[in-house]
């Protein structure tokens, strides 16, 4: 694969980021003002042209679909996360089985579609379980018969490889000389690891972090296609019900654009407590 | 359970009809031209962009910021499918307007021009970012030559940015490749859908869908094998950084 630098360009191109927020001021100028103005009368068009009238019935079941979206989201980044810090750090220091064995992992899940894995663990390691009773008579039997355990692999797994690309760029960018004077000072493995490395590290790996948090927003909507109840999911009910195209799908872009916009703001709010001198 | 060799039928794999490996490598050529397409669409909106963002007036400027801001906020899925809705019926609108008729707009060209819009936001940040990234003495030496802005822009901006814009450049195409495995979604017959039609009709699931996924996975591999190449030629003459 490609060089770490690239990924984090790459990131930015697909995600948004803090940087890219416009300023409040920026928006009082002429033409901006004479733009904001066309908007919001097409927005104005779309809302009173448009039929809207079955928004109130599906209301209770959006809010509980953007929650499992959402859930999905966090659930997924977070266990992700703590993937890639093995992954990564193996790639760096570890011995070469483990090296190869992570750097293999990372290339396989990253030149697949994040869709076919989907599809493969659910129709496939779906259909192999029930032939085990060993493992229809286990207590995880009731949530594999379920599809999100699925679903939370799948985005996790993704995620950890992503990630992990990141986070080896980021262990092998923190200079040798911290390094060094940690262990000048005495510090065990573990401590150099706990109090340096891996604080130095996440610190380096944030602005990468962020874009690939939206992009995991962006790939949520893809459990929907293993009957996951995600807001894509109800959207697409909404479709079937009504037989009205346009509406729902701008309701559902608009919905996924304040998710994201709300996580930049999140992310720059983390990014300005955290102190950084240079790069 | 026996031994897995003969656990999986691989004869399910074989490239005539009882076989469904015909179909699988169809689904992926059709994969592959939606990619090429799309990529290539995408690159054209892409510098039409970046040129826009970067030389165009206050308006323009505006505009593209919304068009690559929708793009990387919305997910390629619910993208895909707007558009592929709102393509094919403001096409048959205008055709009906001009008073052709309603035509059947092939799948094909619809997901290429799907994944190519998409592509065009992110190709747009990658080209601006590479742009930003020639220095502008060297931009300004070549207007000290008299050269015209179009001269400026073959001989020195688009020269000097390829090294910058080739890493994010390939990263993209190898995103165009997966992405089109969101065609599925709207009933487009690409390699994850064929897979998936193959696997329900055999129950072979595991098997259809690890073959697919080698397909896909030795895709990008050969492409990151070109990508080396062109990357190493784009980059001689560069400082190596290690």
């Amino acid at each position: 694969m490609t060089e770490t630098p690239t990924t984090d360009v790459t990131t930015h191109a697909m995600a948004i980021t803090p940087e890219d927020l416009p300023a409040a001021d920026s928006f009082f100028k002429p033409h901006r003002i004479v733009l904001l103005a066309i908007a919001a009368g097409l927005v104005f068009c779309i809302v009173w042209f448009m039929r809207w009238d079955w928004i109130p019935q599906y209301l209770p079941r959006l809010a509980n679909g953007i929650l499992v979206t959402l859930a999905m989201l966090f659930s997924t980044a977070i266990l992700g996360f703590l993937l890639a810090v093995p992954l990564g750090l193996v790639q760096v220091t570890g011995p070469w089985p483990l090296k190869a064995l992570a750097k293999g992992f990372c290339t396989i899940i990253r030149g697949t579609p994040l869709l076919l894995q989907l599809w493969l663990l659910y129709y496939g390691l779906g259909s192999l379980f029930p032939q085990f009773p060993a493992i229809r008579q286990s207590f995880l039997w009731p949530y594999l018969r379920e599809s999100w355990p699925y679903g939370v692999a799948a985005l996790t797994i993704s995620f950890a490889a992503y990630e992990g690309e990141v986070m080896r760029g980021a262990f092998a960018g923190v200079p040798a000389g911290e390094i060094e004077a940690a262990r000048a000072y005495g510090m065990s493995r573990w401590t150099l690891f706990r109090r340096i490395w891996l604080p130095r590290a996440i610190h380096r790996a944030l602005p990468t972090l962020n874009g690939e948090t939206v992009l995991q927003l962006k790939a949520t909507p893809l459990v929907a296609t293993i009957t996951v109840i995600d807001v894509y999911a109800v959207i697409s009910k909404v479709r079937q019900d009504t037989y009205i195209t346009y509406e729902p799908l701008l309701l559902l872009a608009l919905i996924y654009m304040c998710l994201t916009g709300i996580l930049v703001f999140a992310f720059r709010y983390l990014e300005n407590r955290i102190p950084t001198r240079g790069a | 359970m026996a031994d897995p060799v003969s656990f999986i039928n691989w004869s399910l794999l074989a490239l005539e009809p009882p076989g469904w490996g015909g179909v699988l490598l169809r689904g992926l050529l059709n994969s592959i031209q939606i990619a090429i397409g799309g990529y290539a669409f995408g690159l054209l909106l892409g510098i039409g962009g970046a040129c826009g963002k970067l030389y165009g007036g206050p308006i323009t400027r505006d505009l593209m910021e919304c068009y690559t801001t929708i793009v990387r906020a919305v997910p390629e899925l619910v993208l895909i499918l707007l558009l592929y809705y709102a393509g094919t019926d403001a096409l048959n609108y205008v055709l009906s307007l001009v008073g052709i008729g309603e035509v059947d707009i092939s799948g094909l060209v619809a997901g290429i021009f799907v994944i190519g819009v998409v592509q065009g936001a992110y190709t747009t940040e990658v080209l601006r970012g590479a742009i930003k990234a020639v220095p502008a003495g060297q931009i300004e030496a070549a207007r000290a030559y008299g050269m015209s802005p179009t001269k400026v822009m073959t001989r020195v901006t688009l020269p000097a940015m390829l090294p910058y814009a080739i890493p994010g450049l390939s990263n993209l195409w190898l995103i165009a490749t997966k992405d089109t495995a969101l065609l599925a979604v709207v009933g487009f017959s690409e390699l994850t859908l064929v897979t998936r039609q193959a696997a329900g009709s055999t129950k072979a699931y595991l098997l259809f869908f690890c073959a697919a996924g080698v397909l896909y996975l030795i895709l990008t591999l050969v492409s990151d094998f070109f990508i080396k190449i062109i990357e190493r030629r784009a980059r001689r003459g560069f400082v190596e950084q290690s």
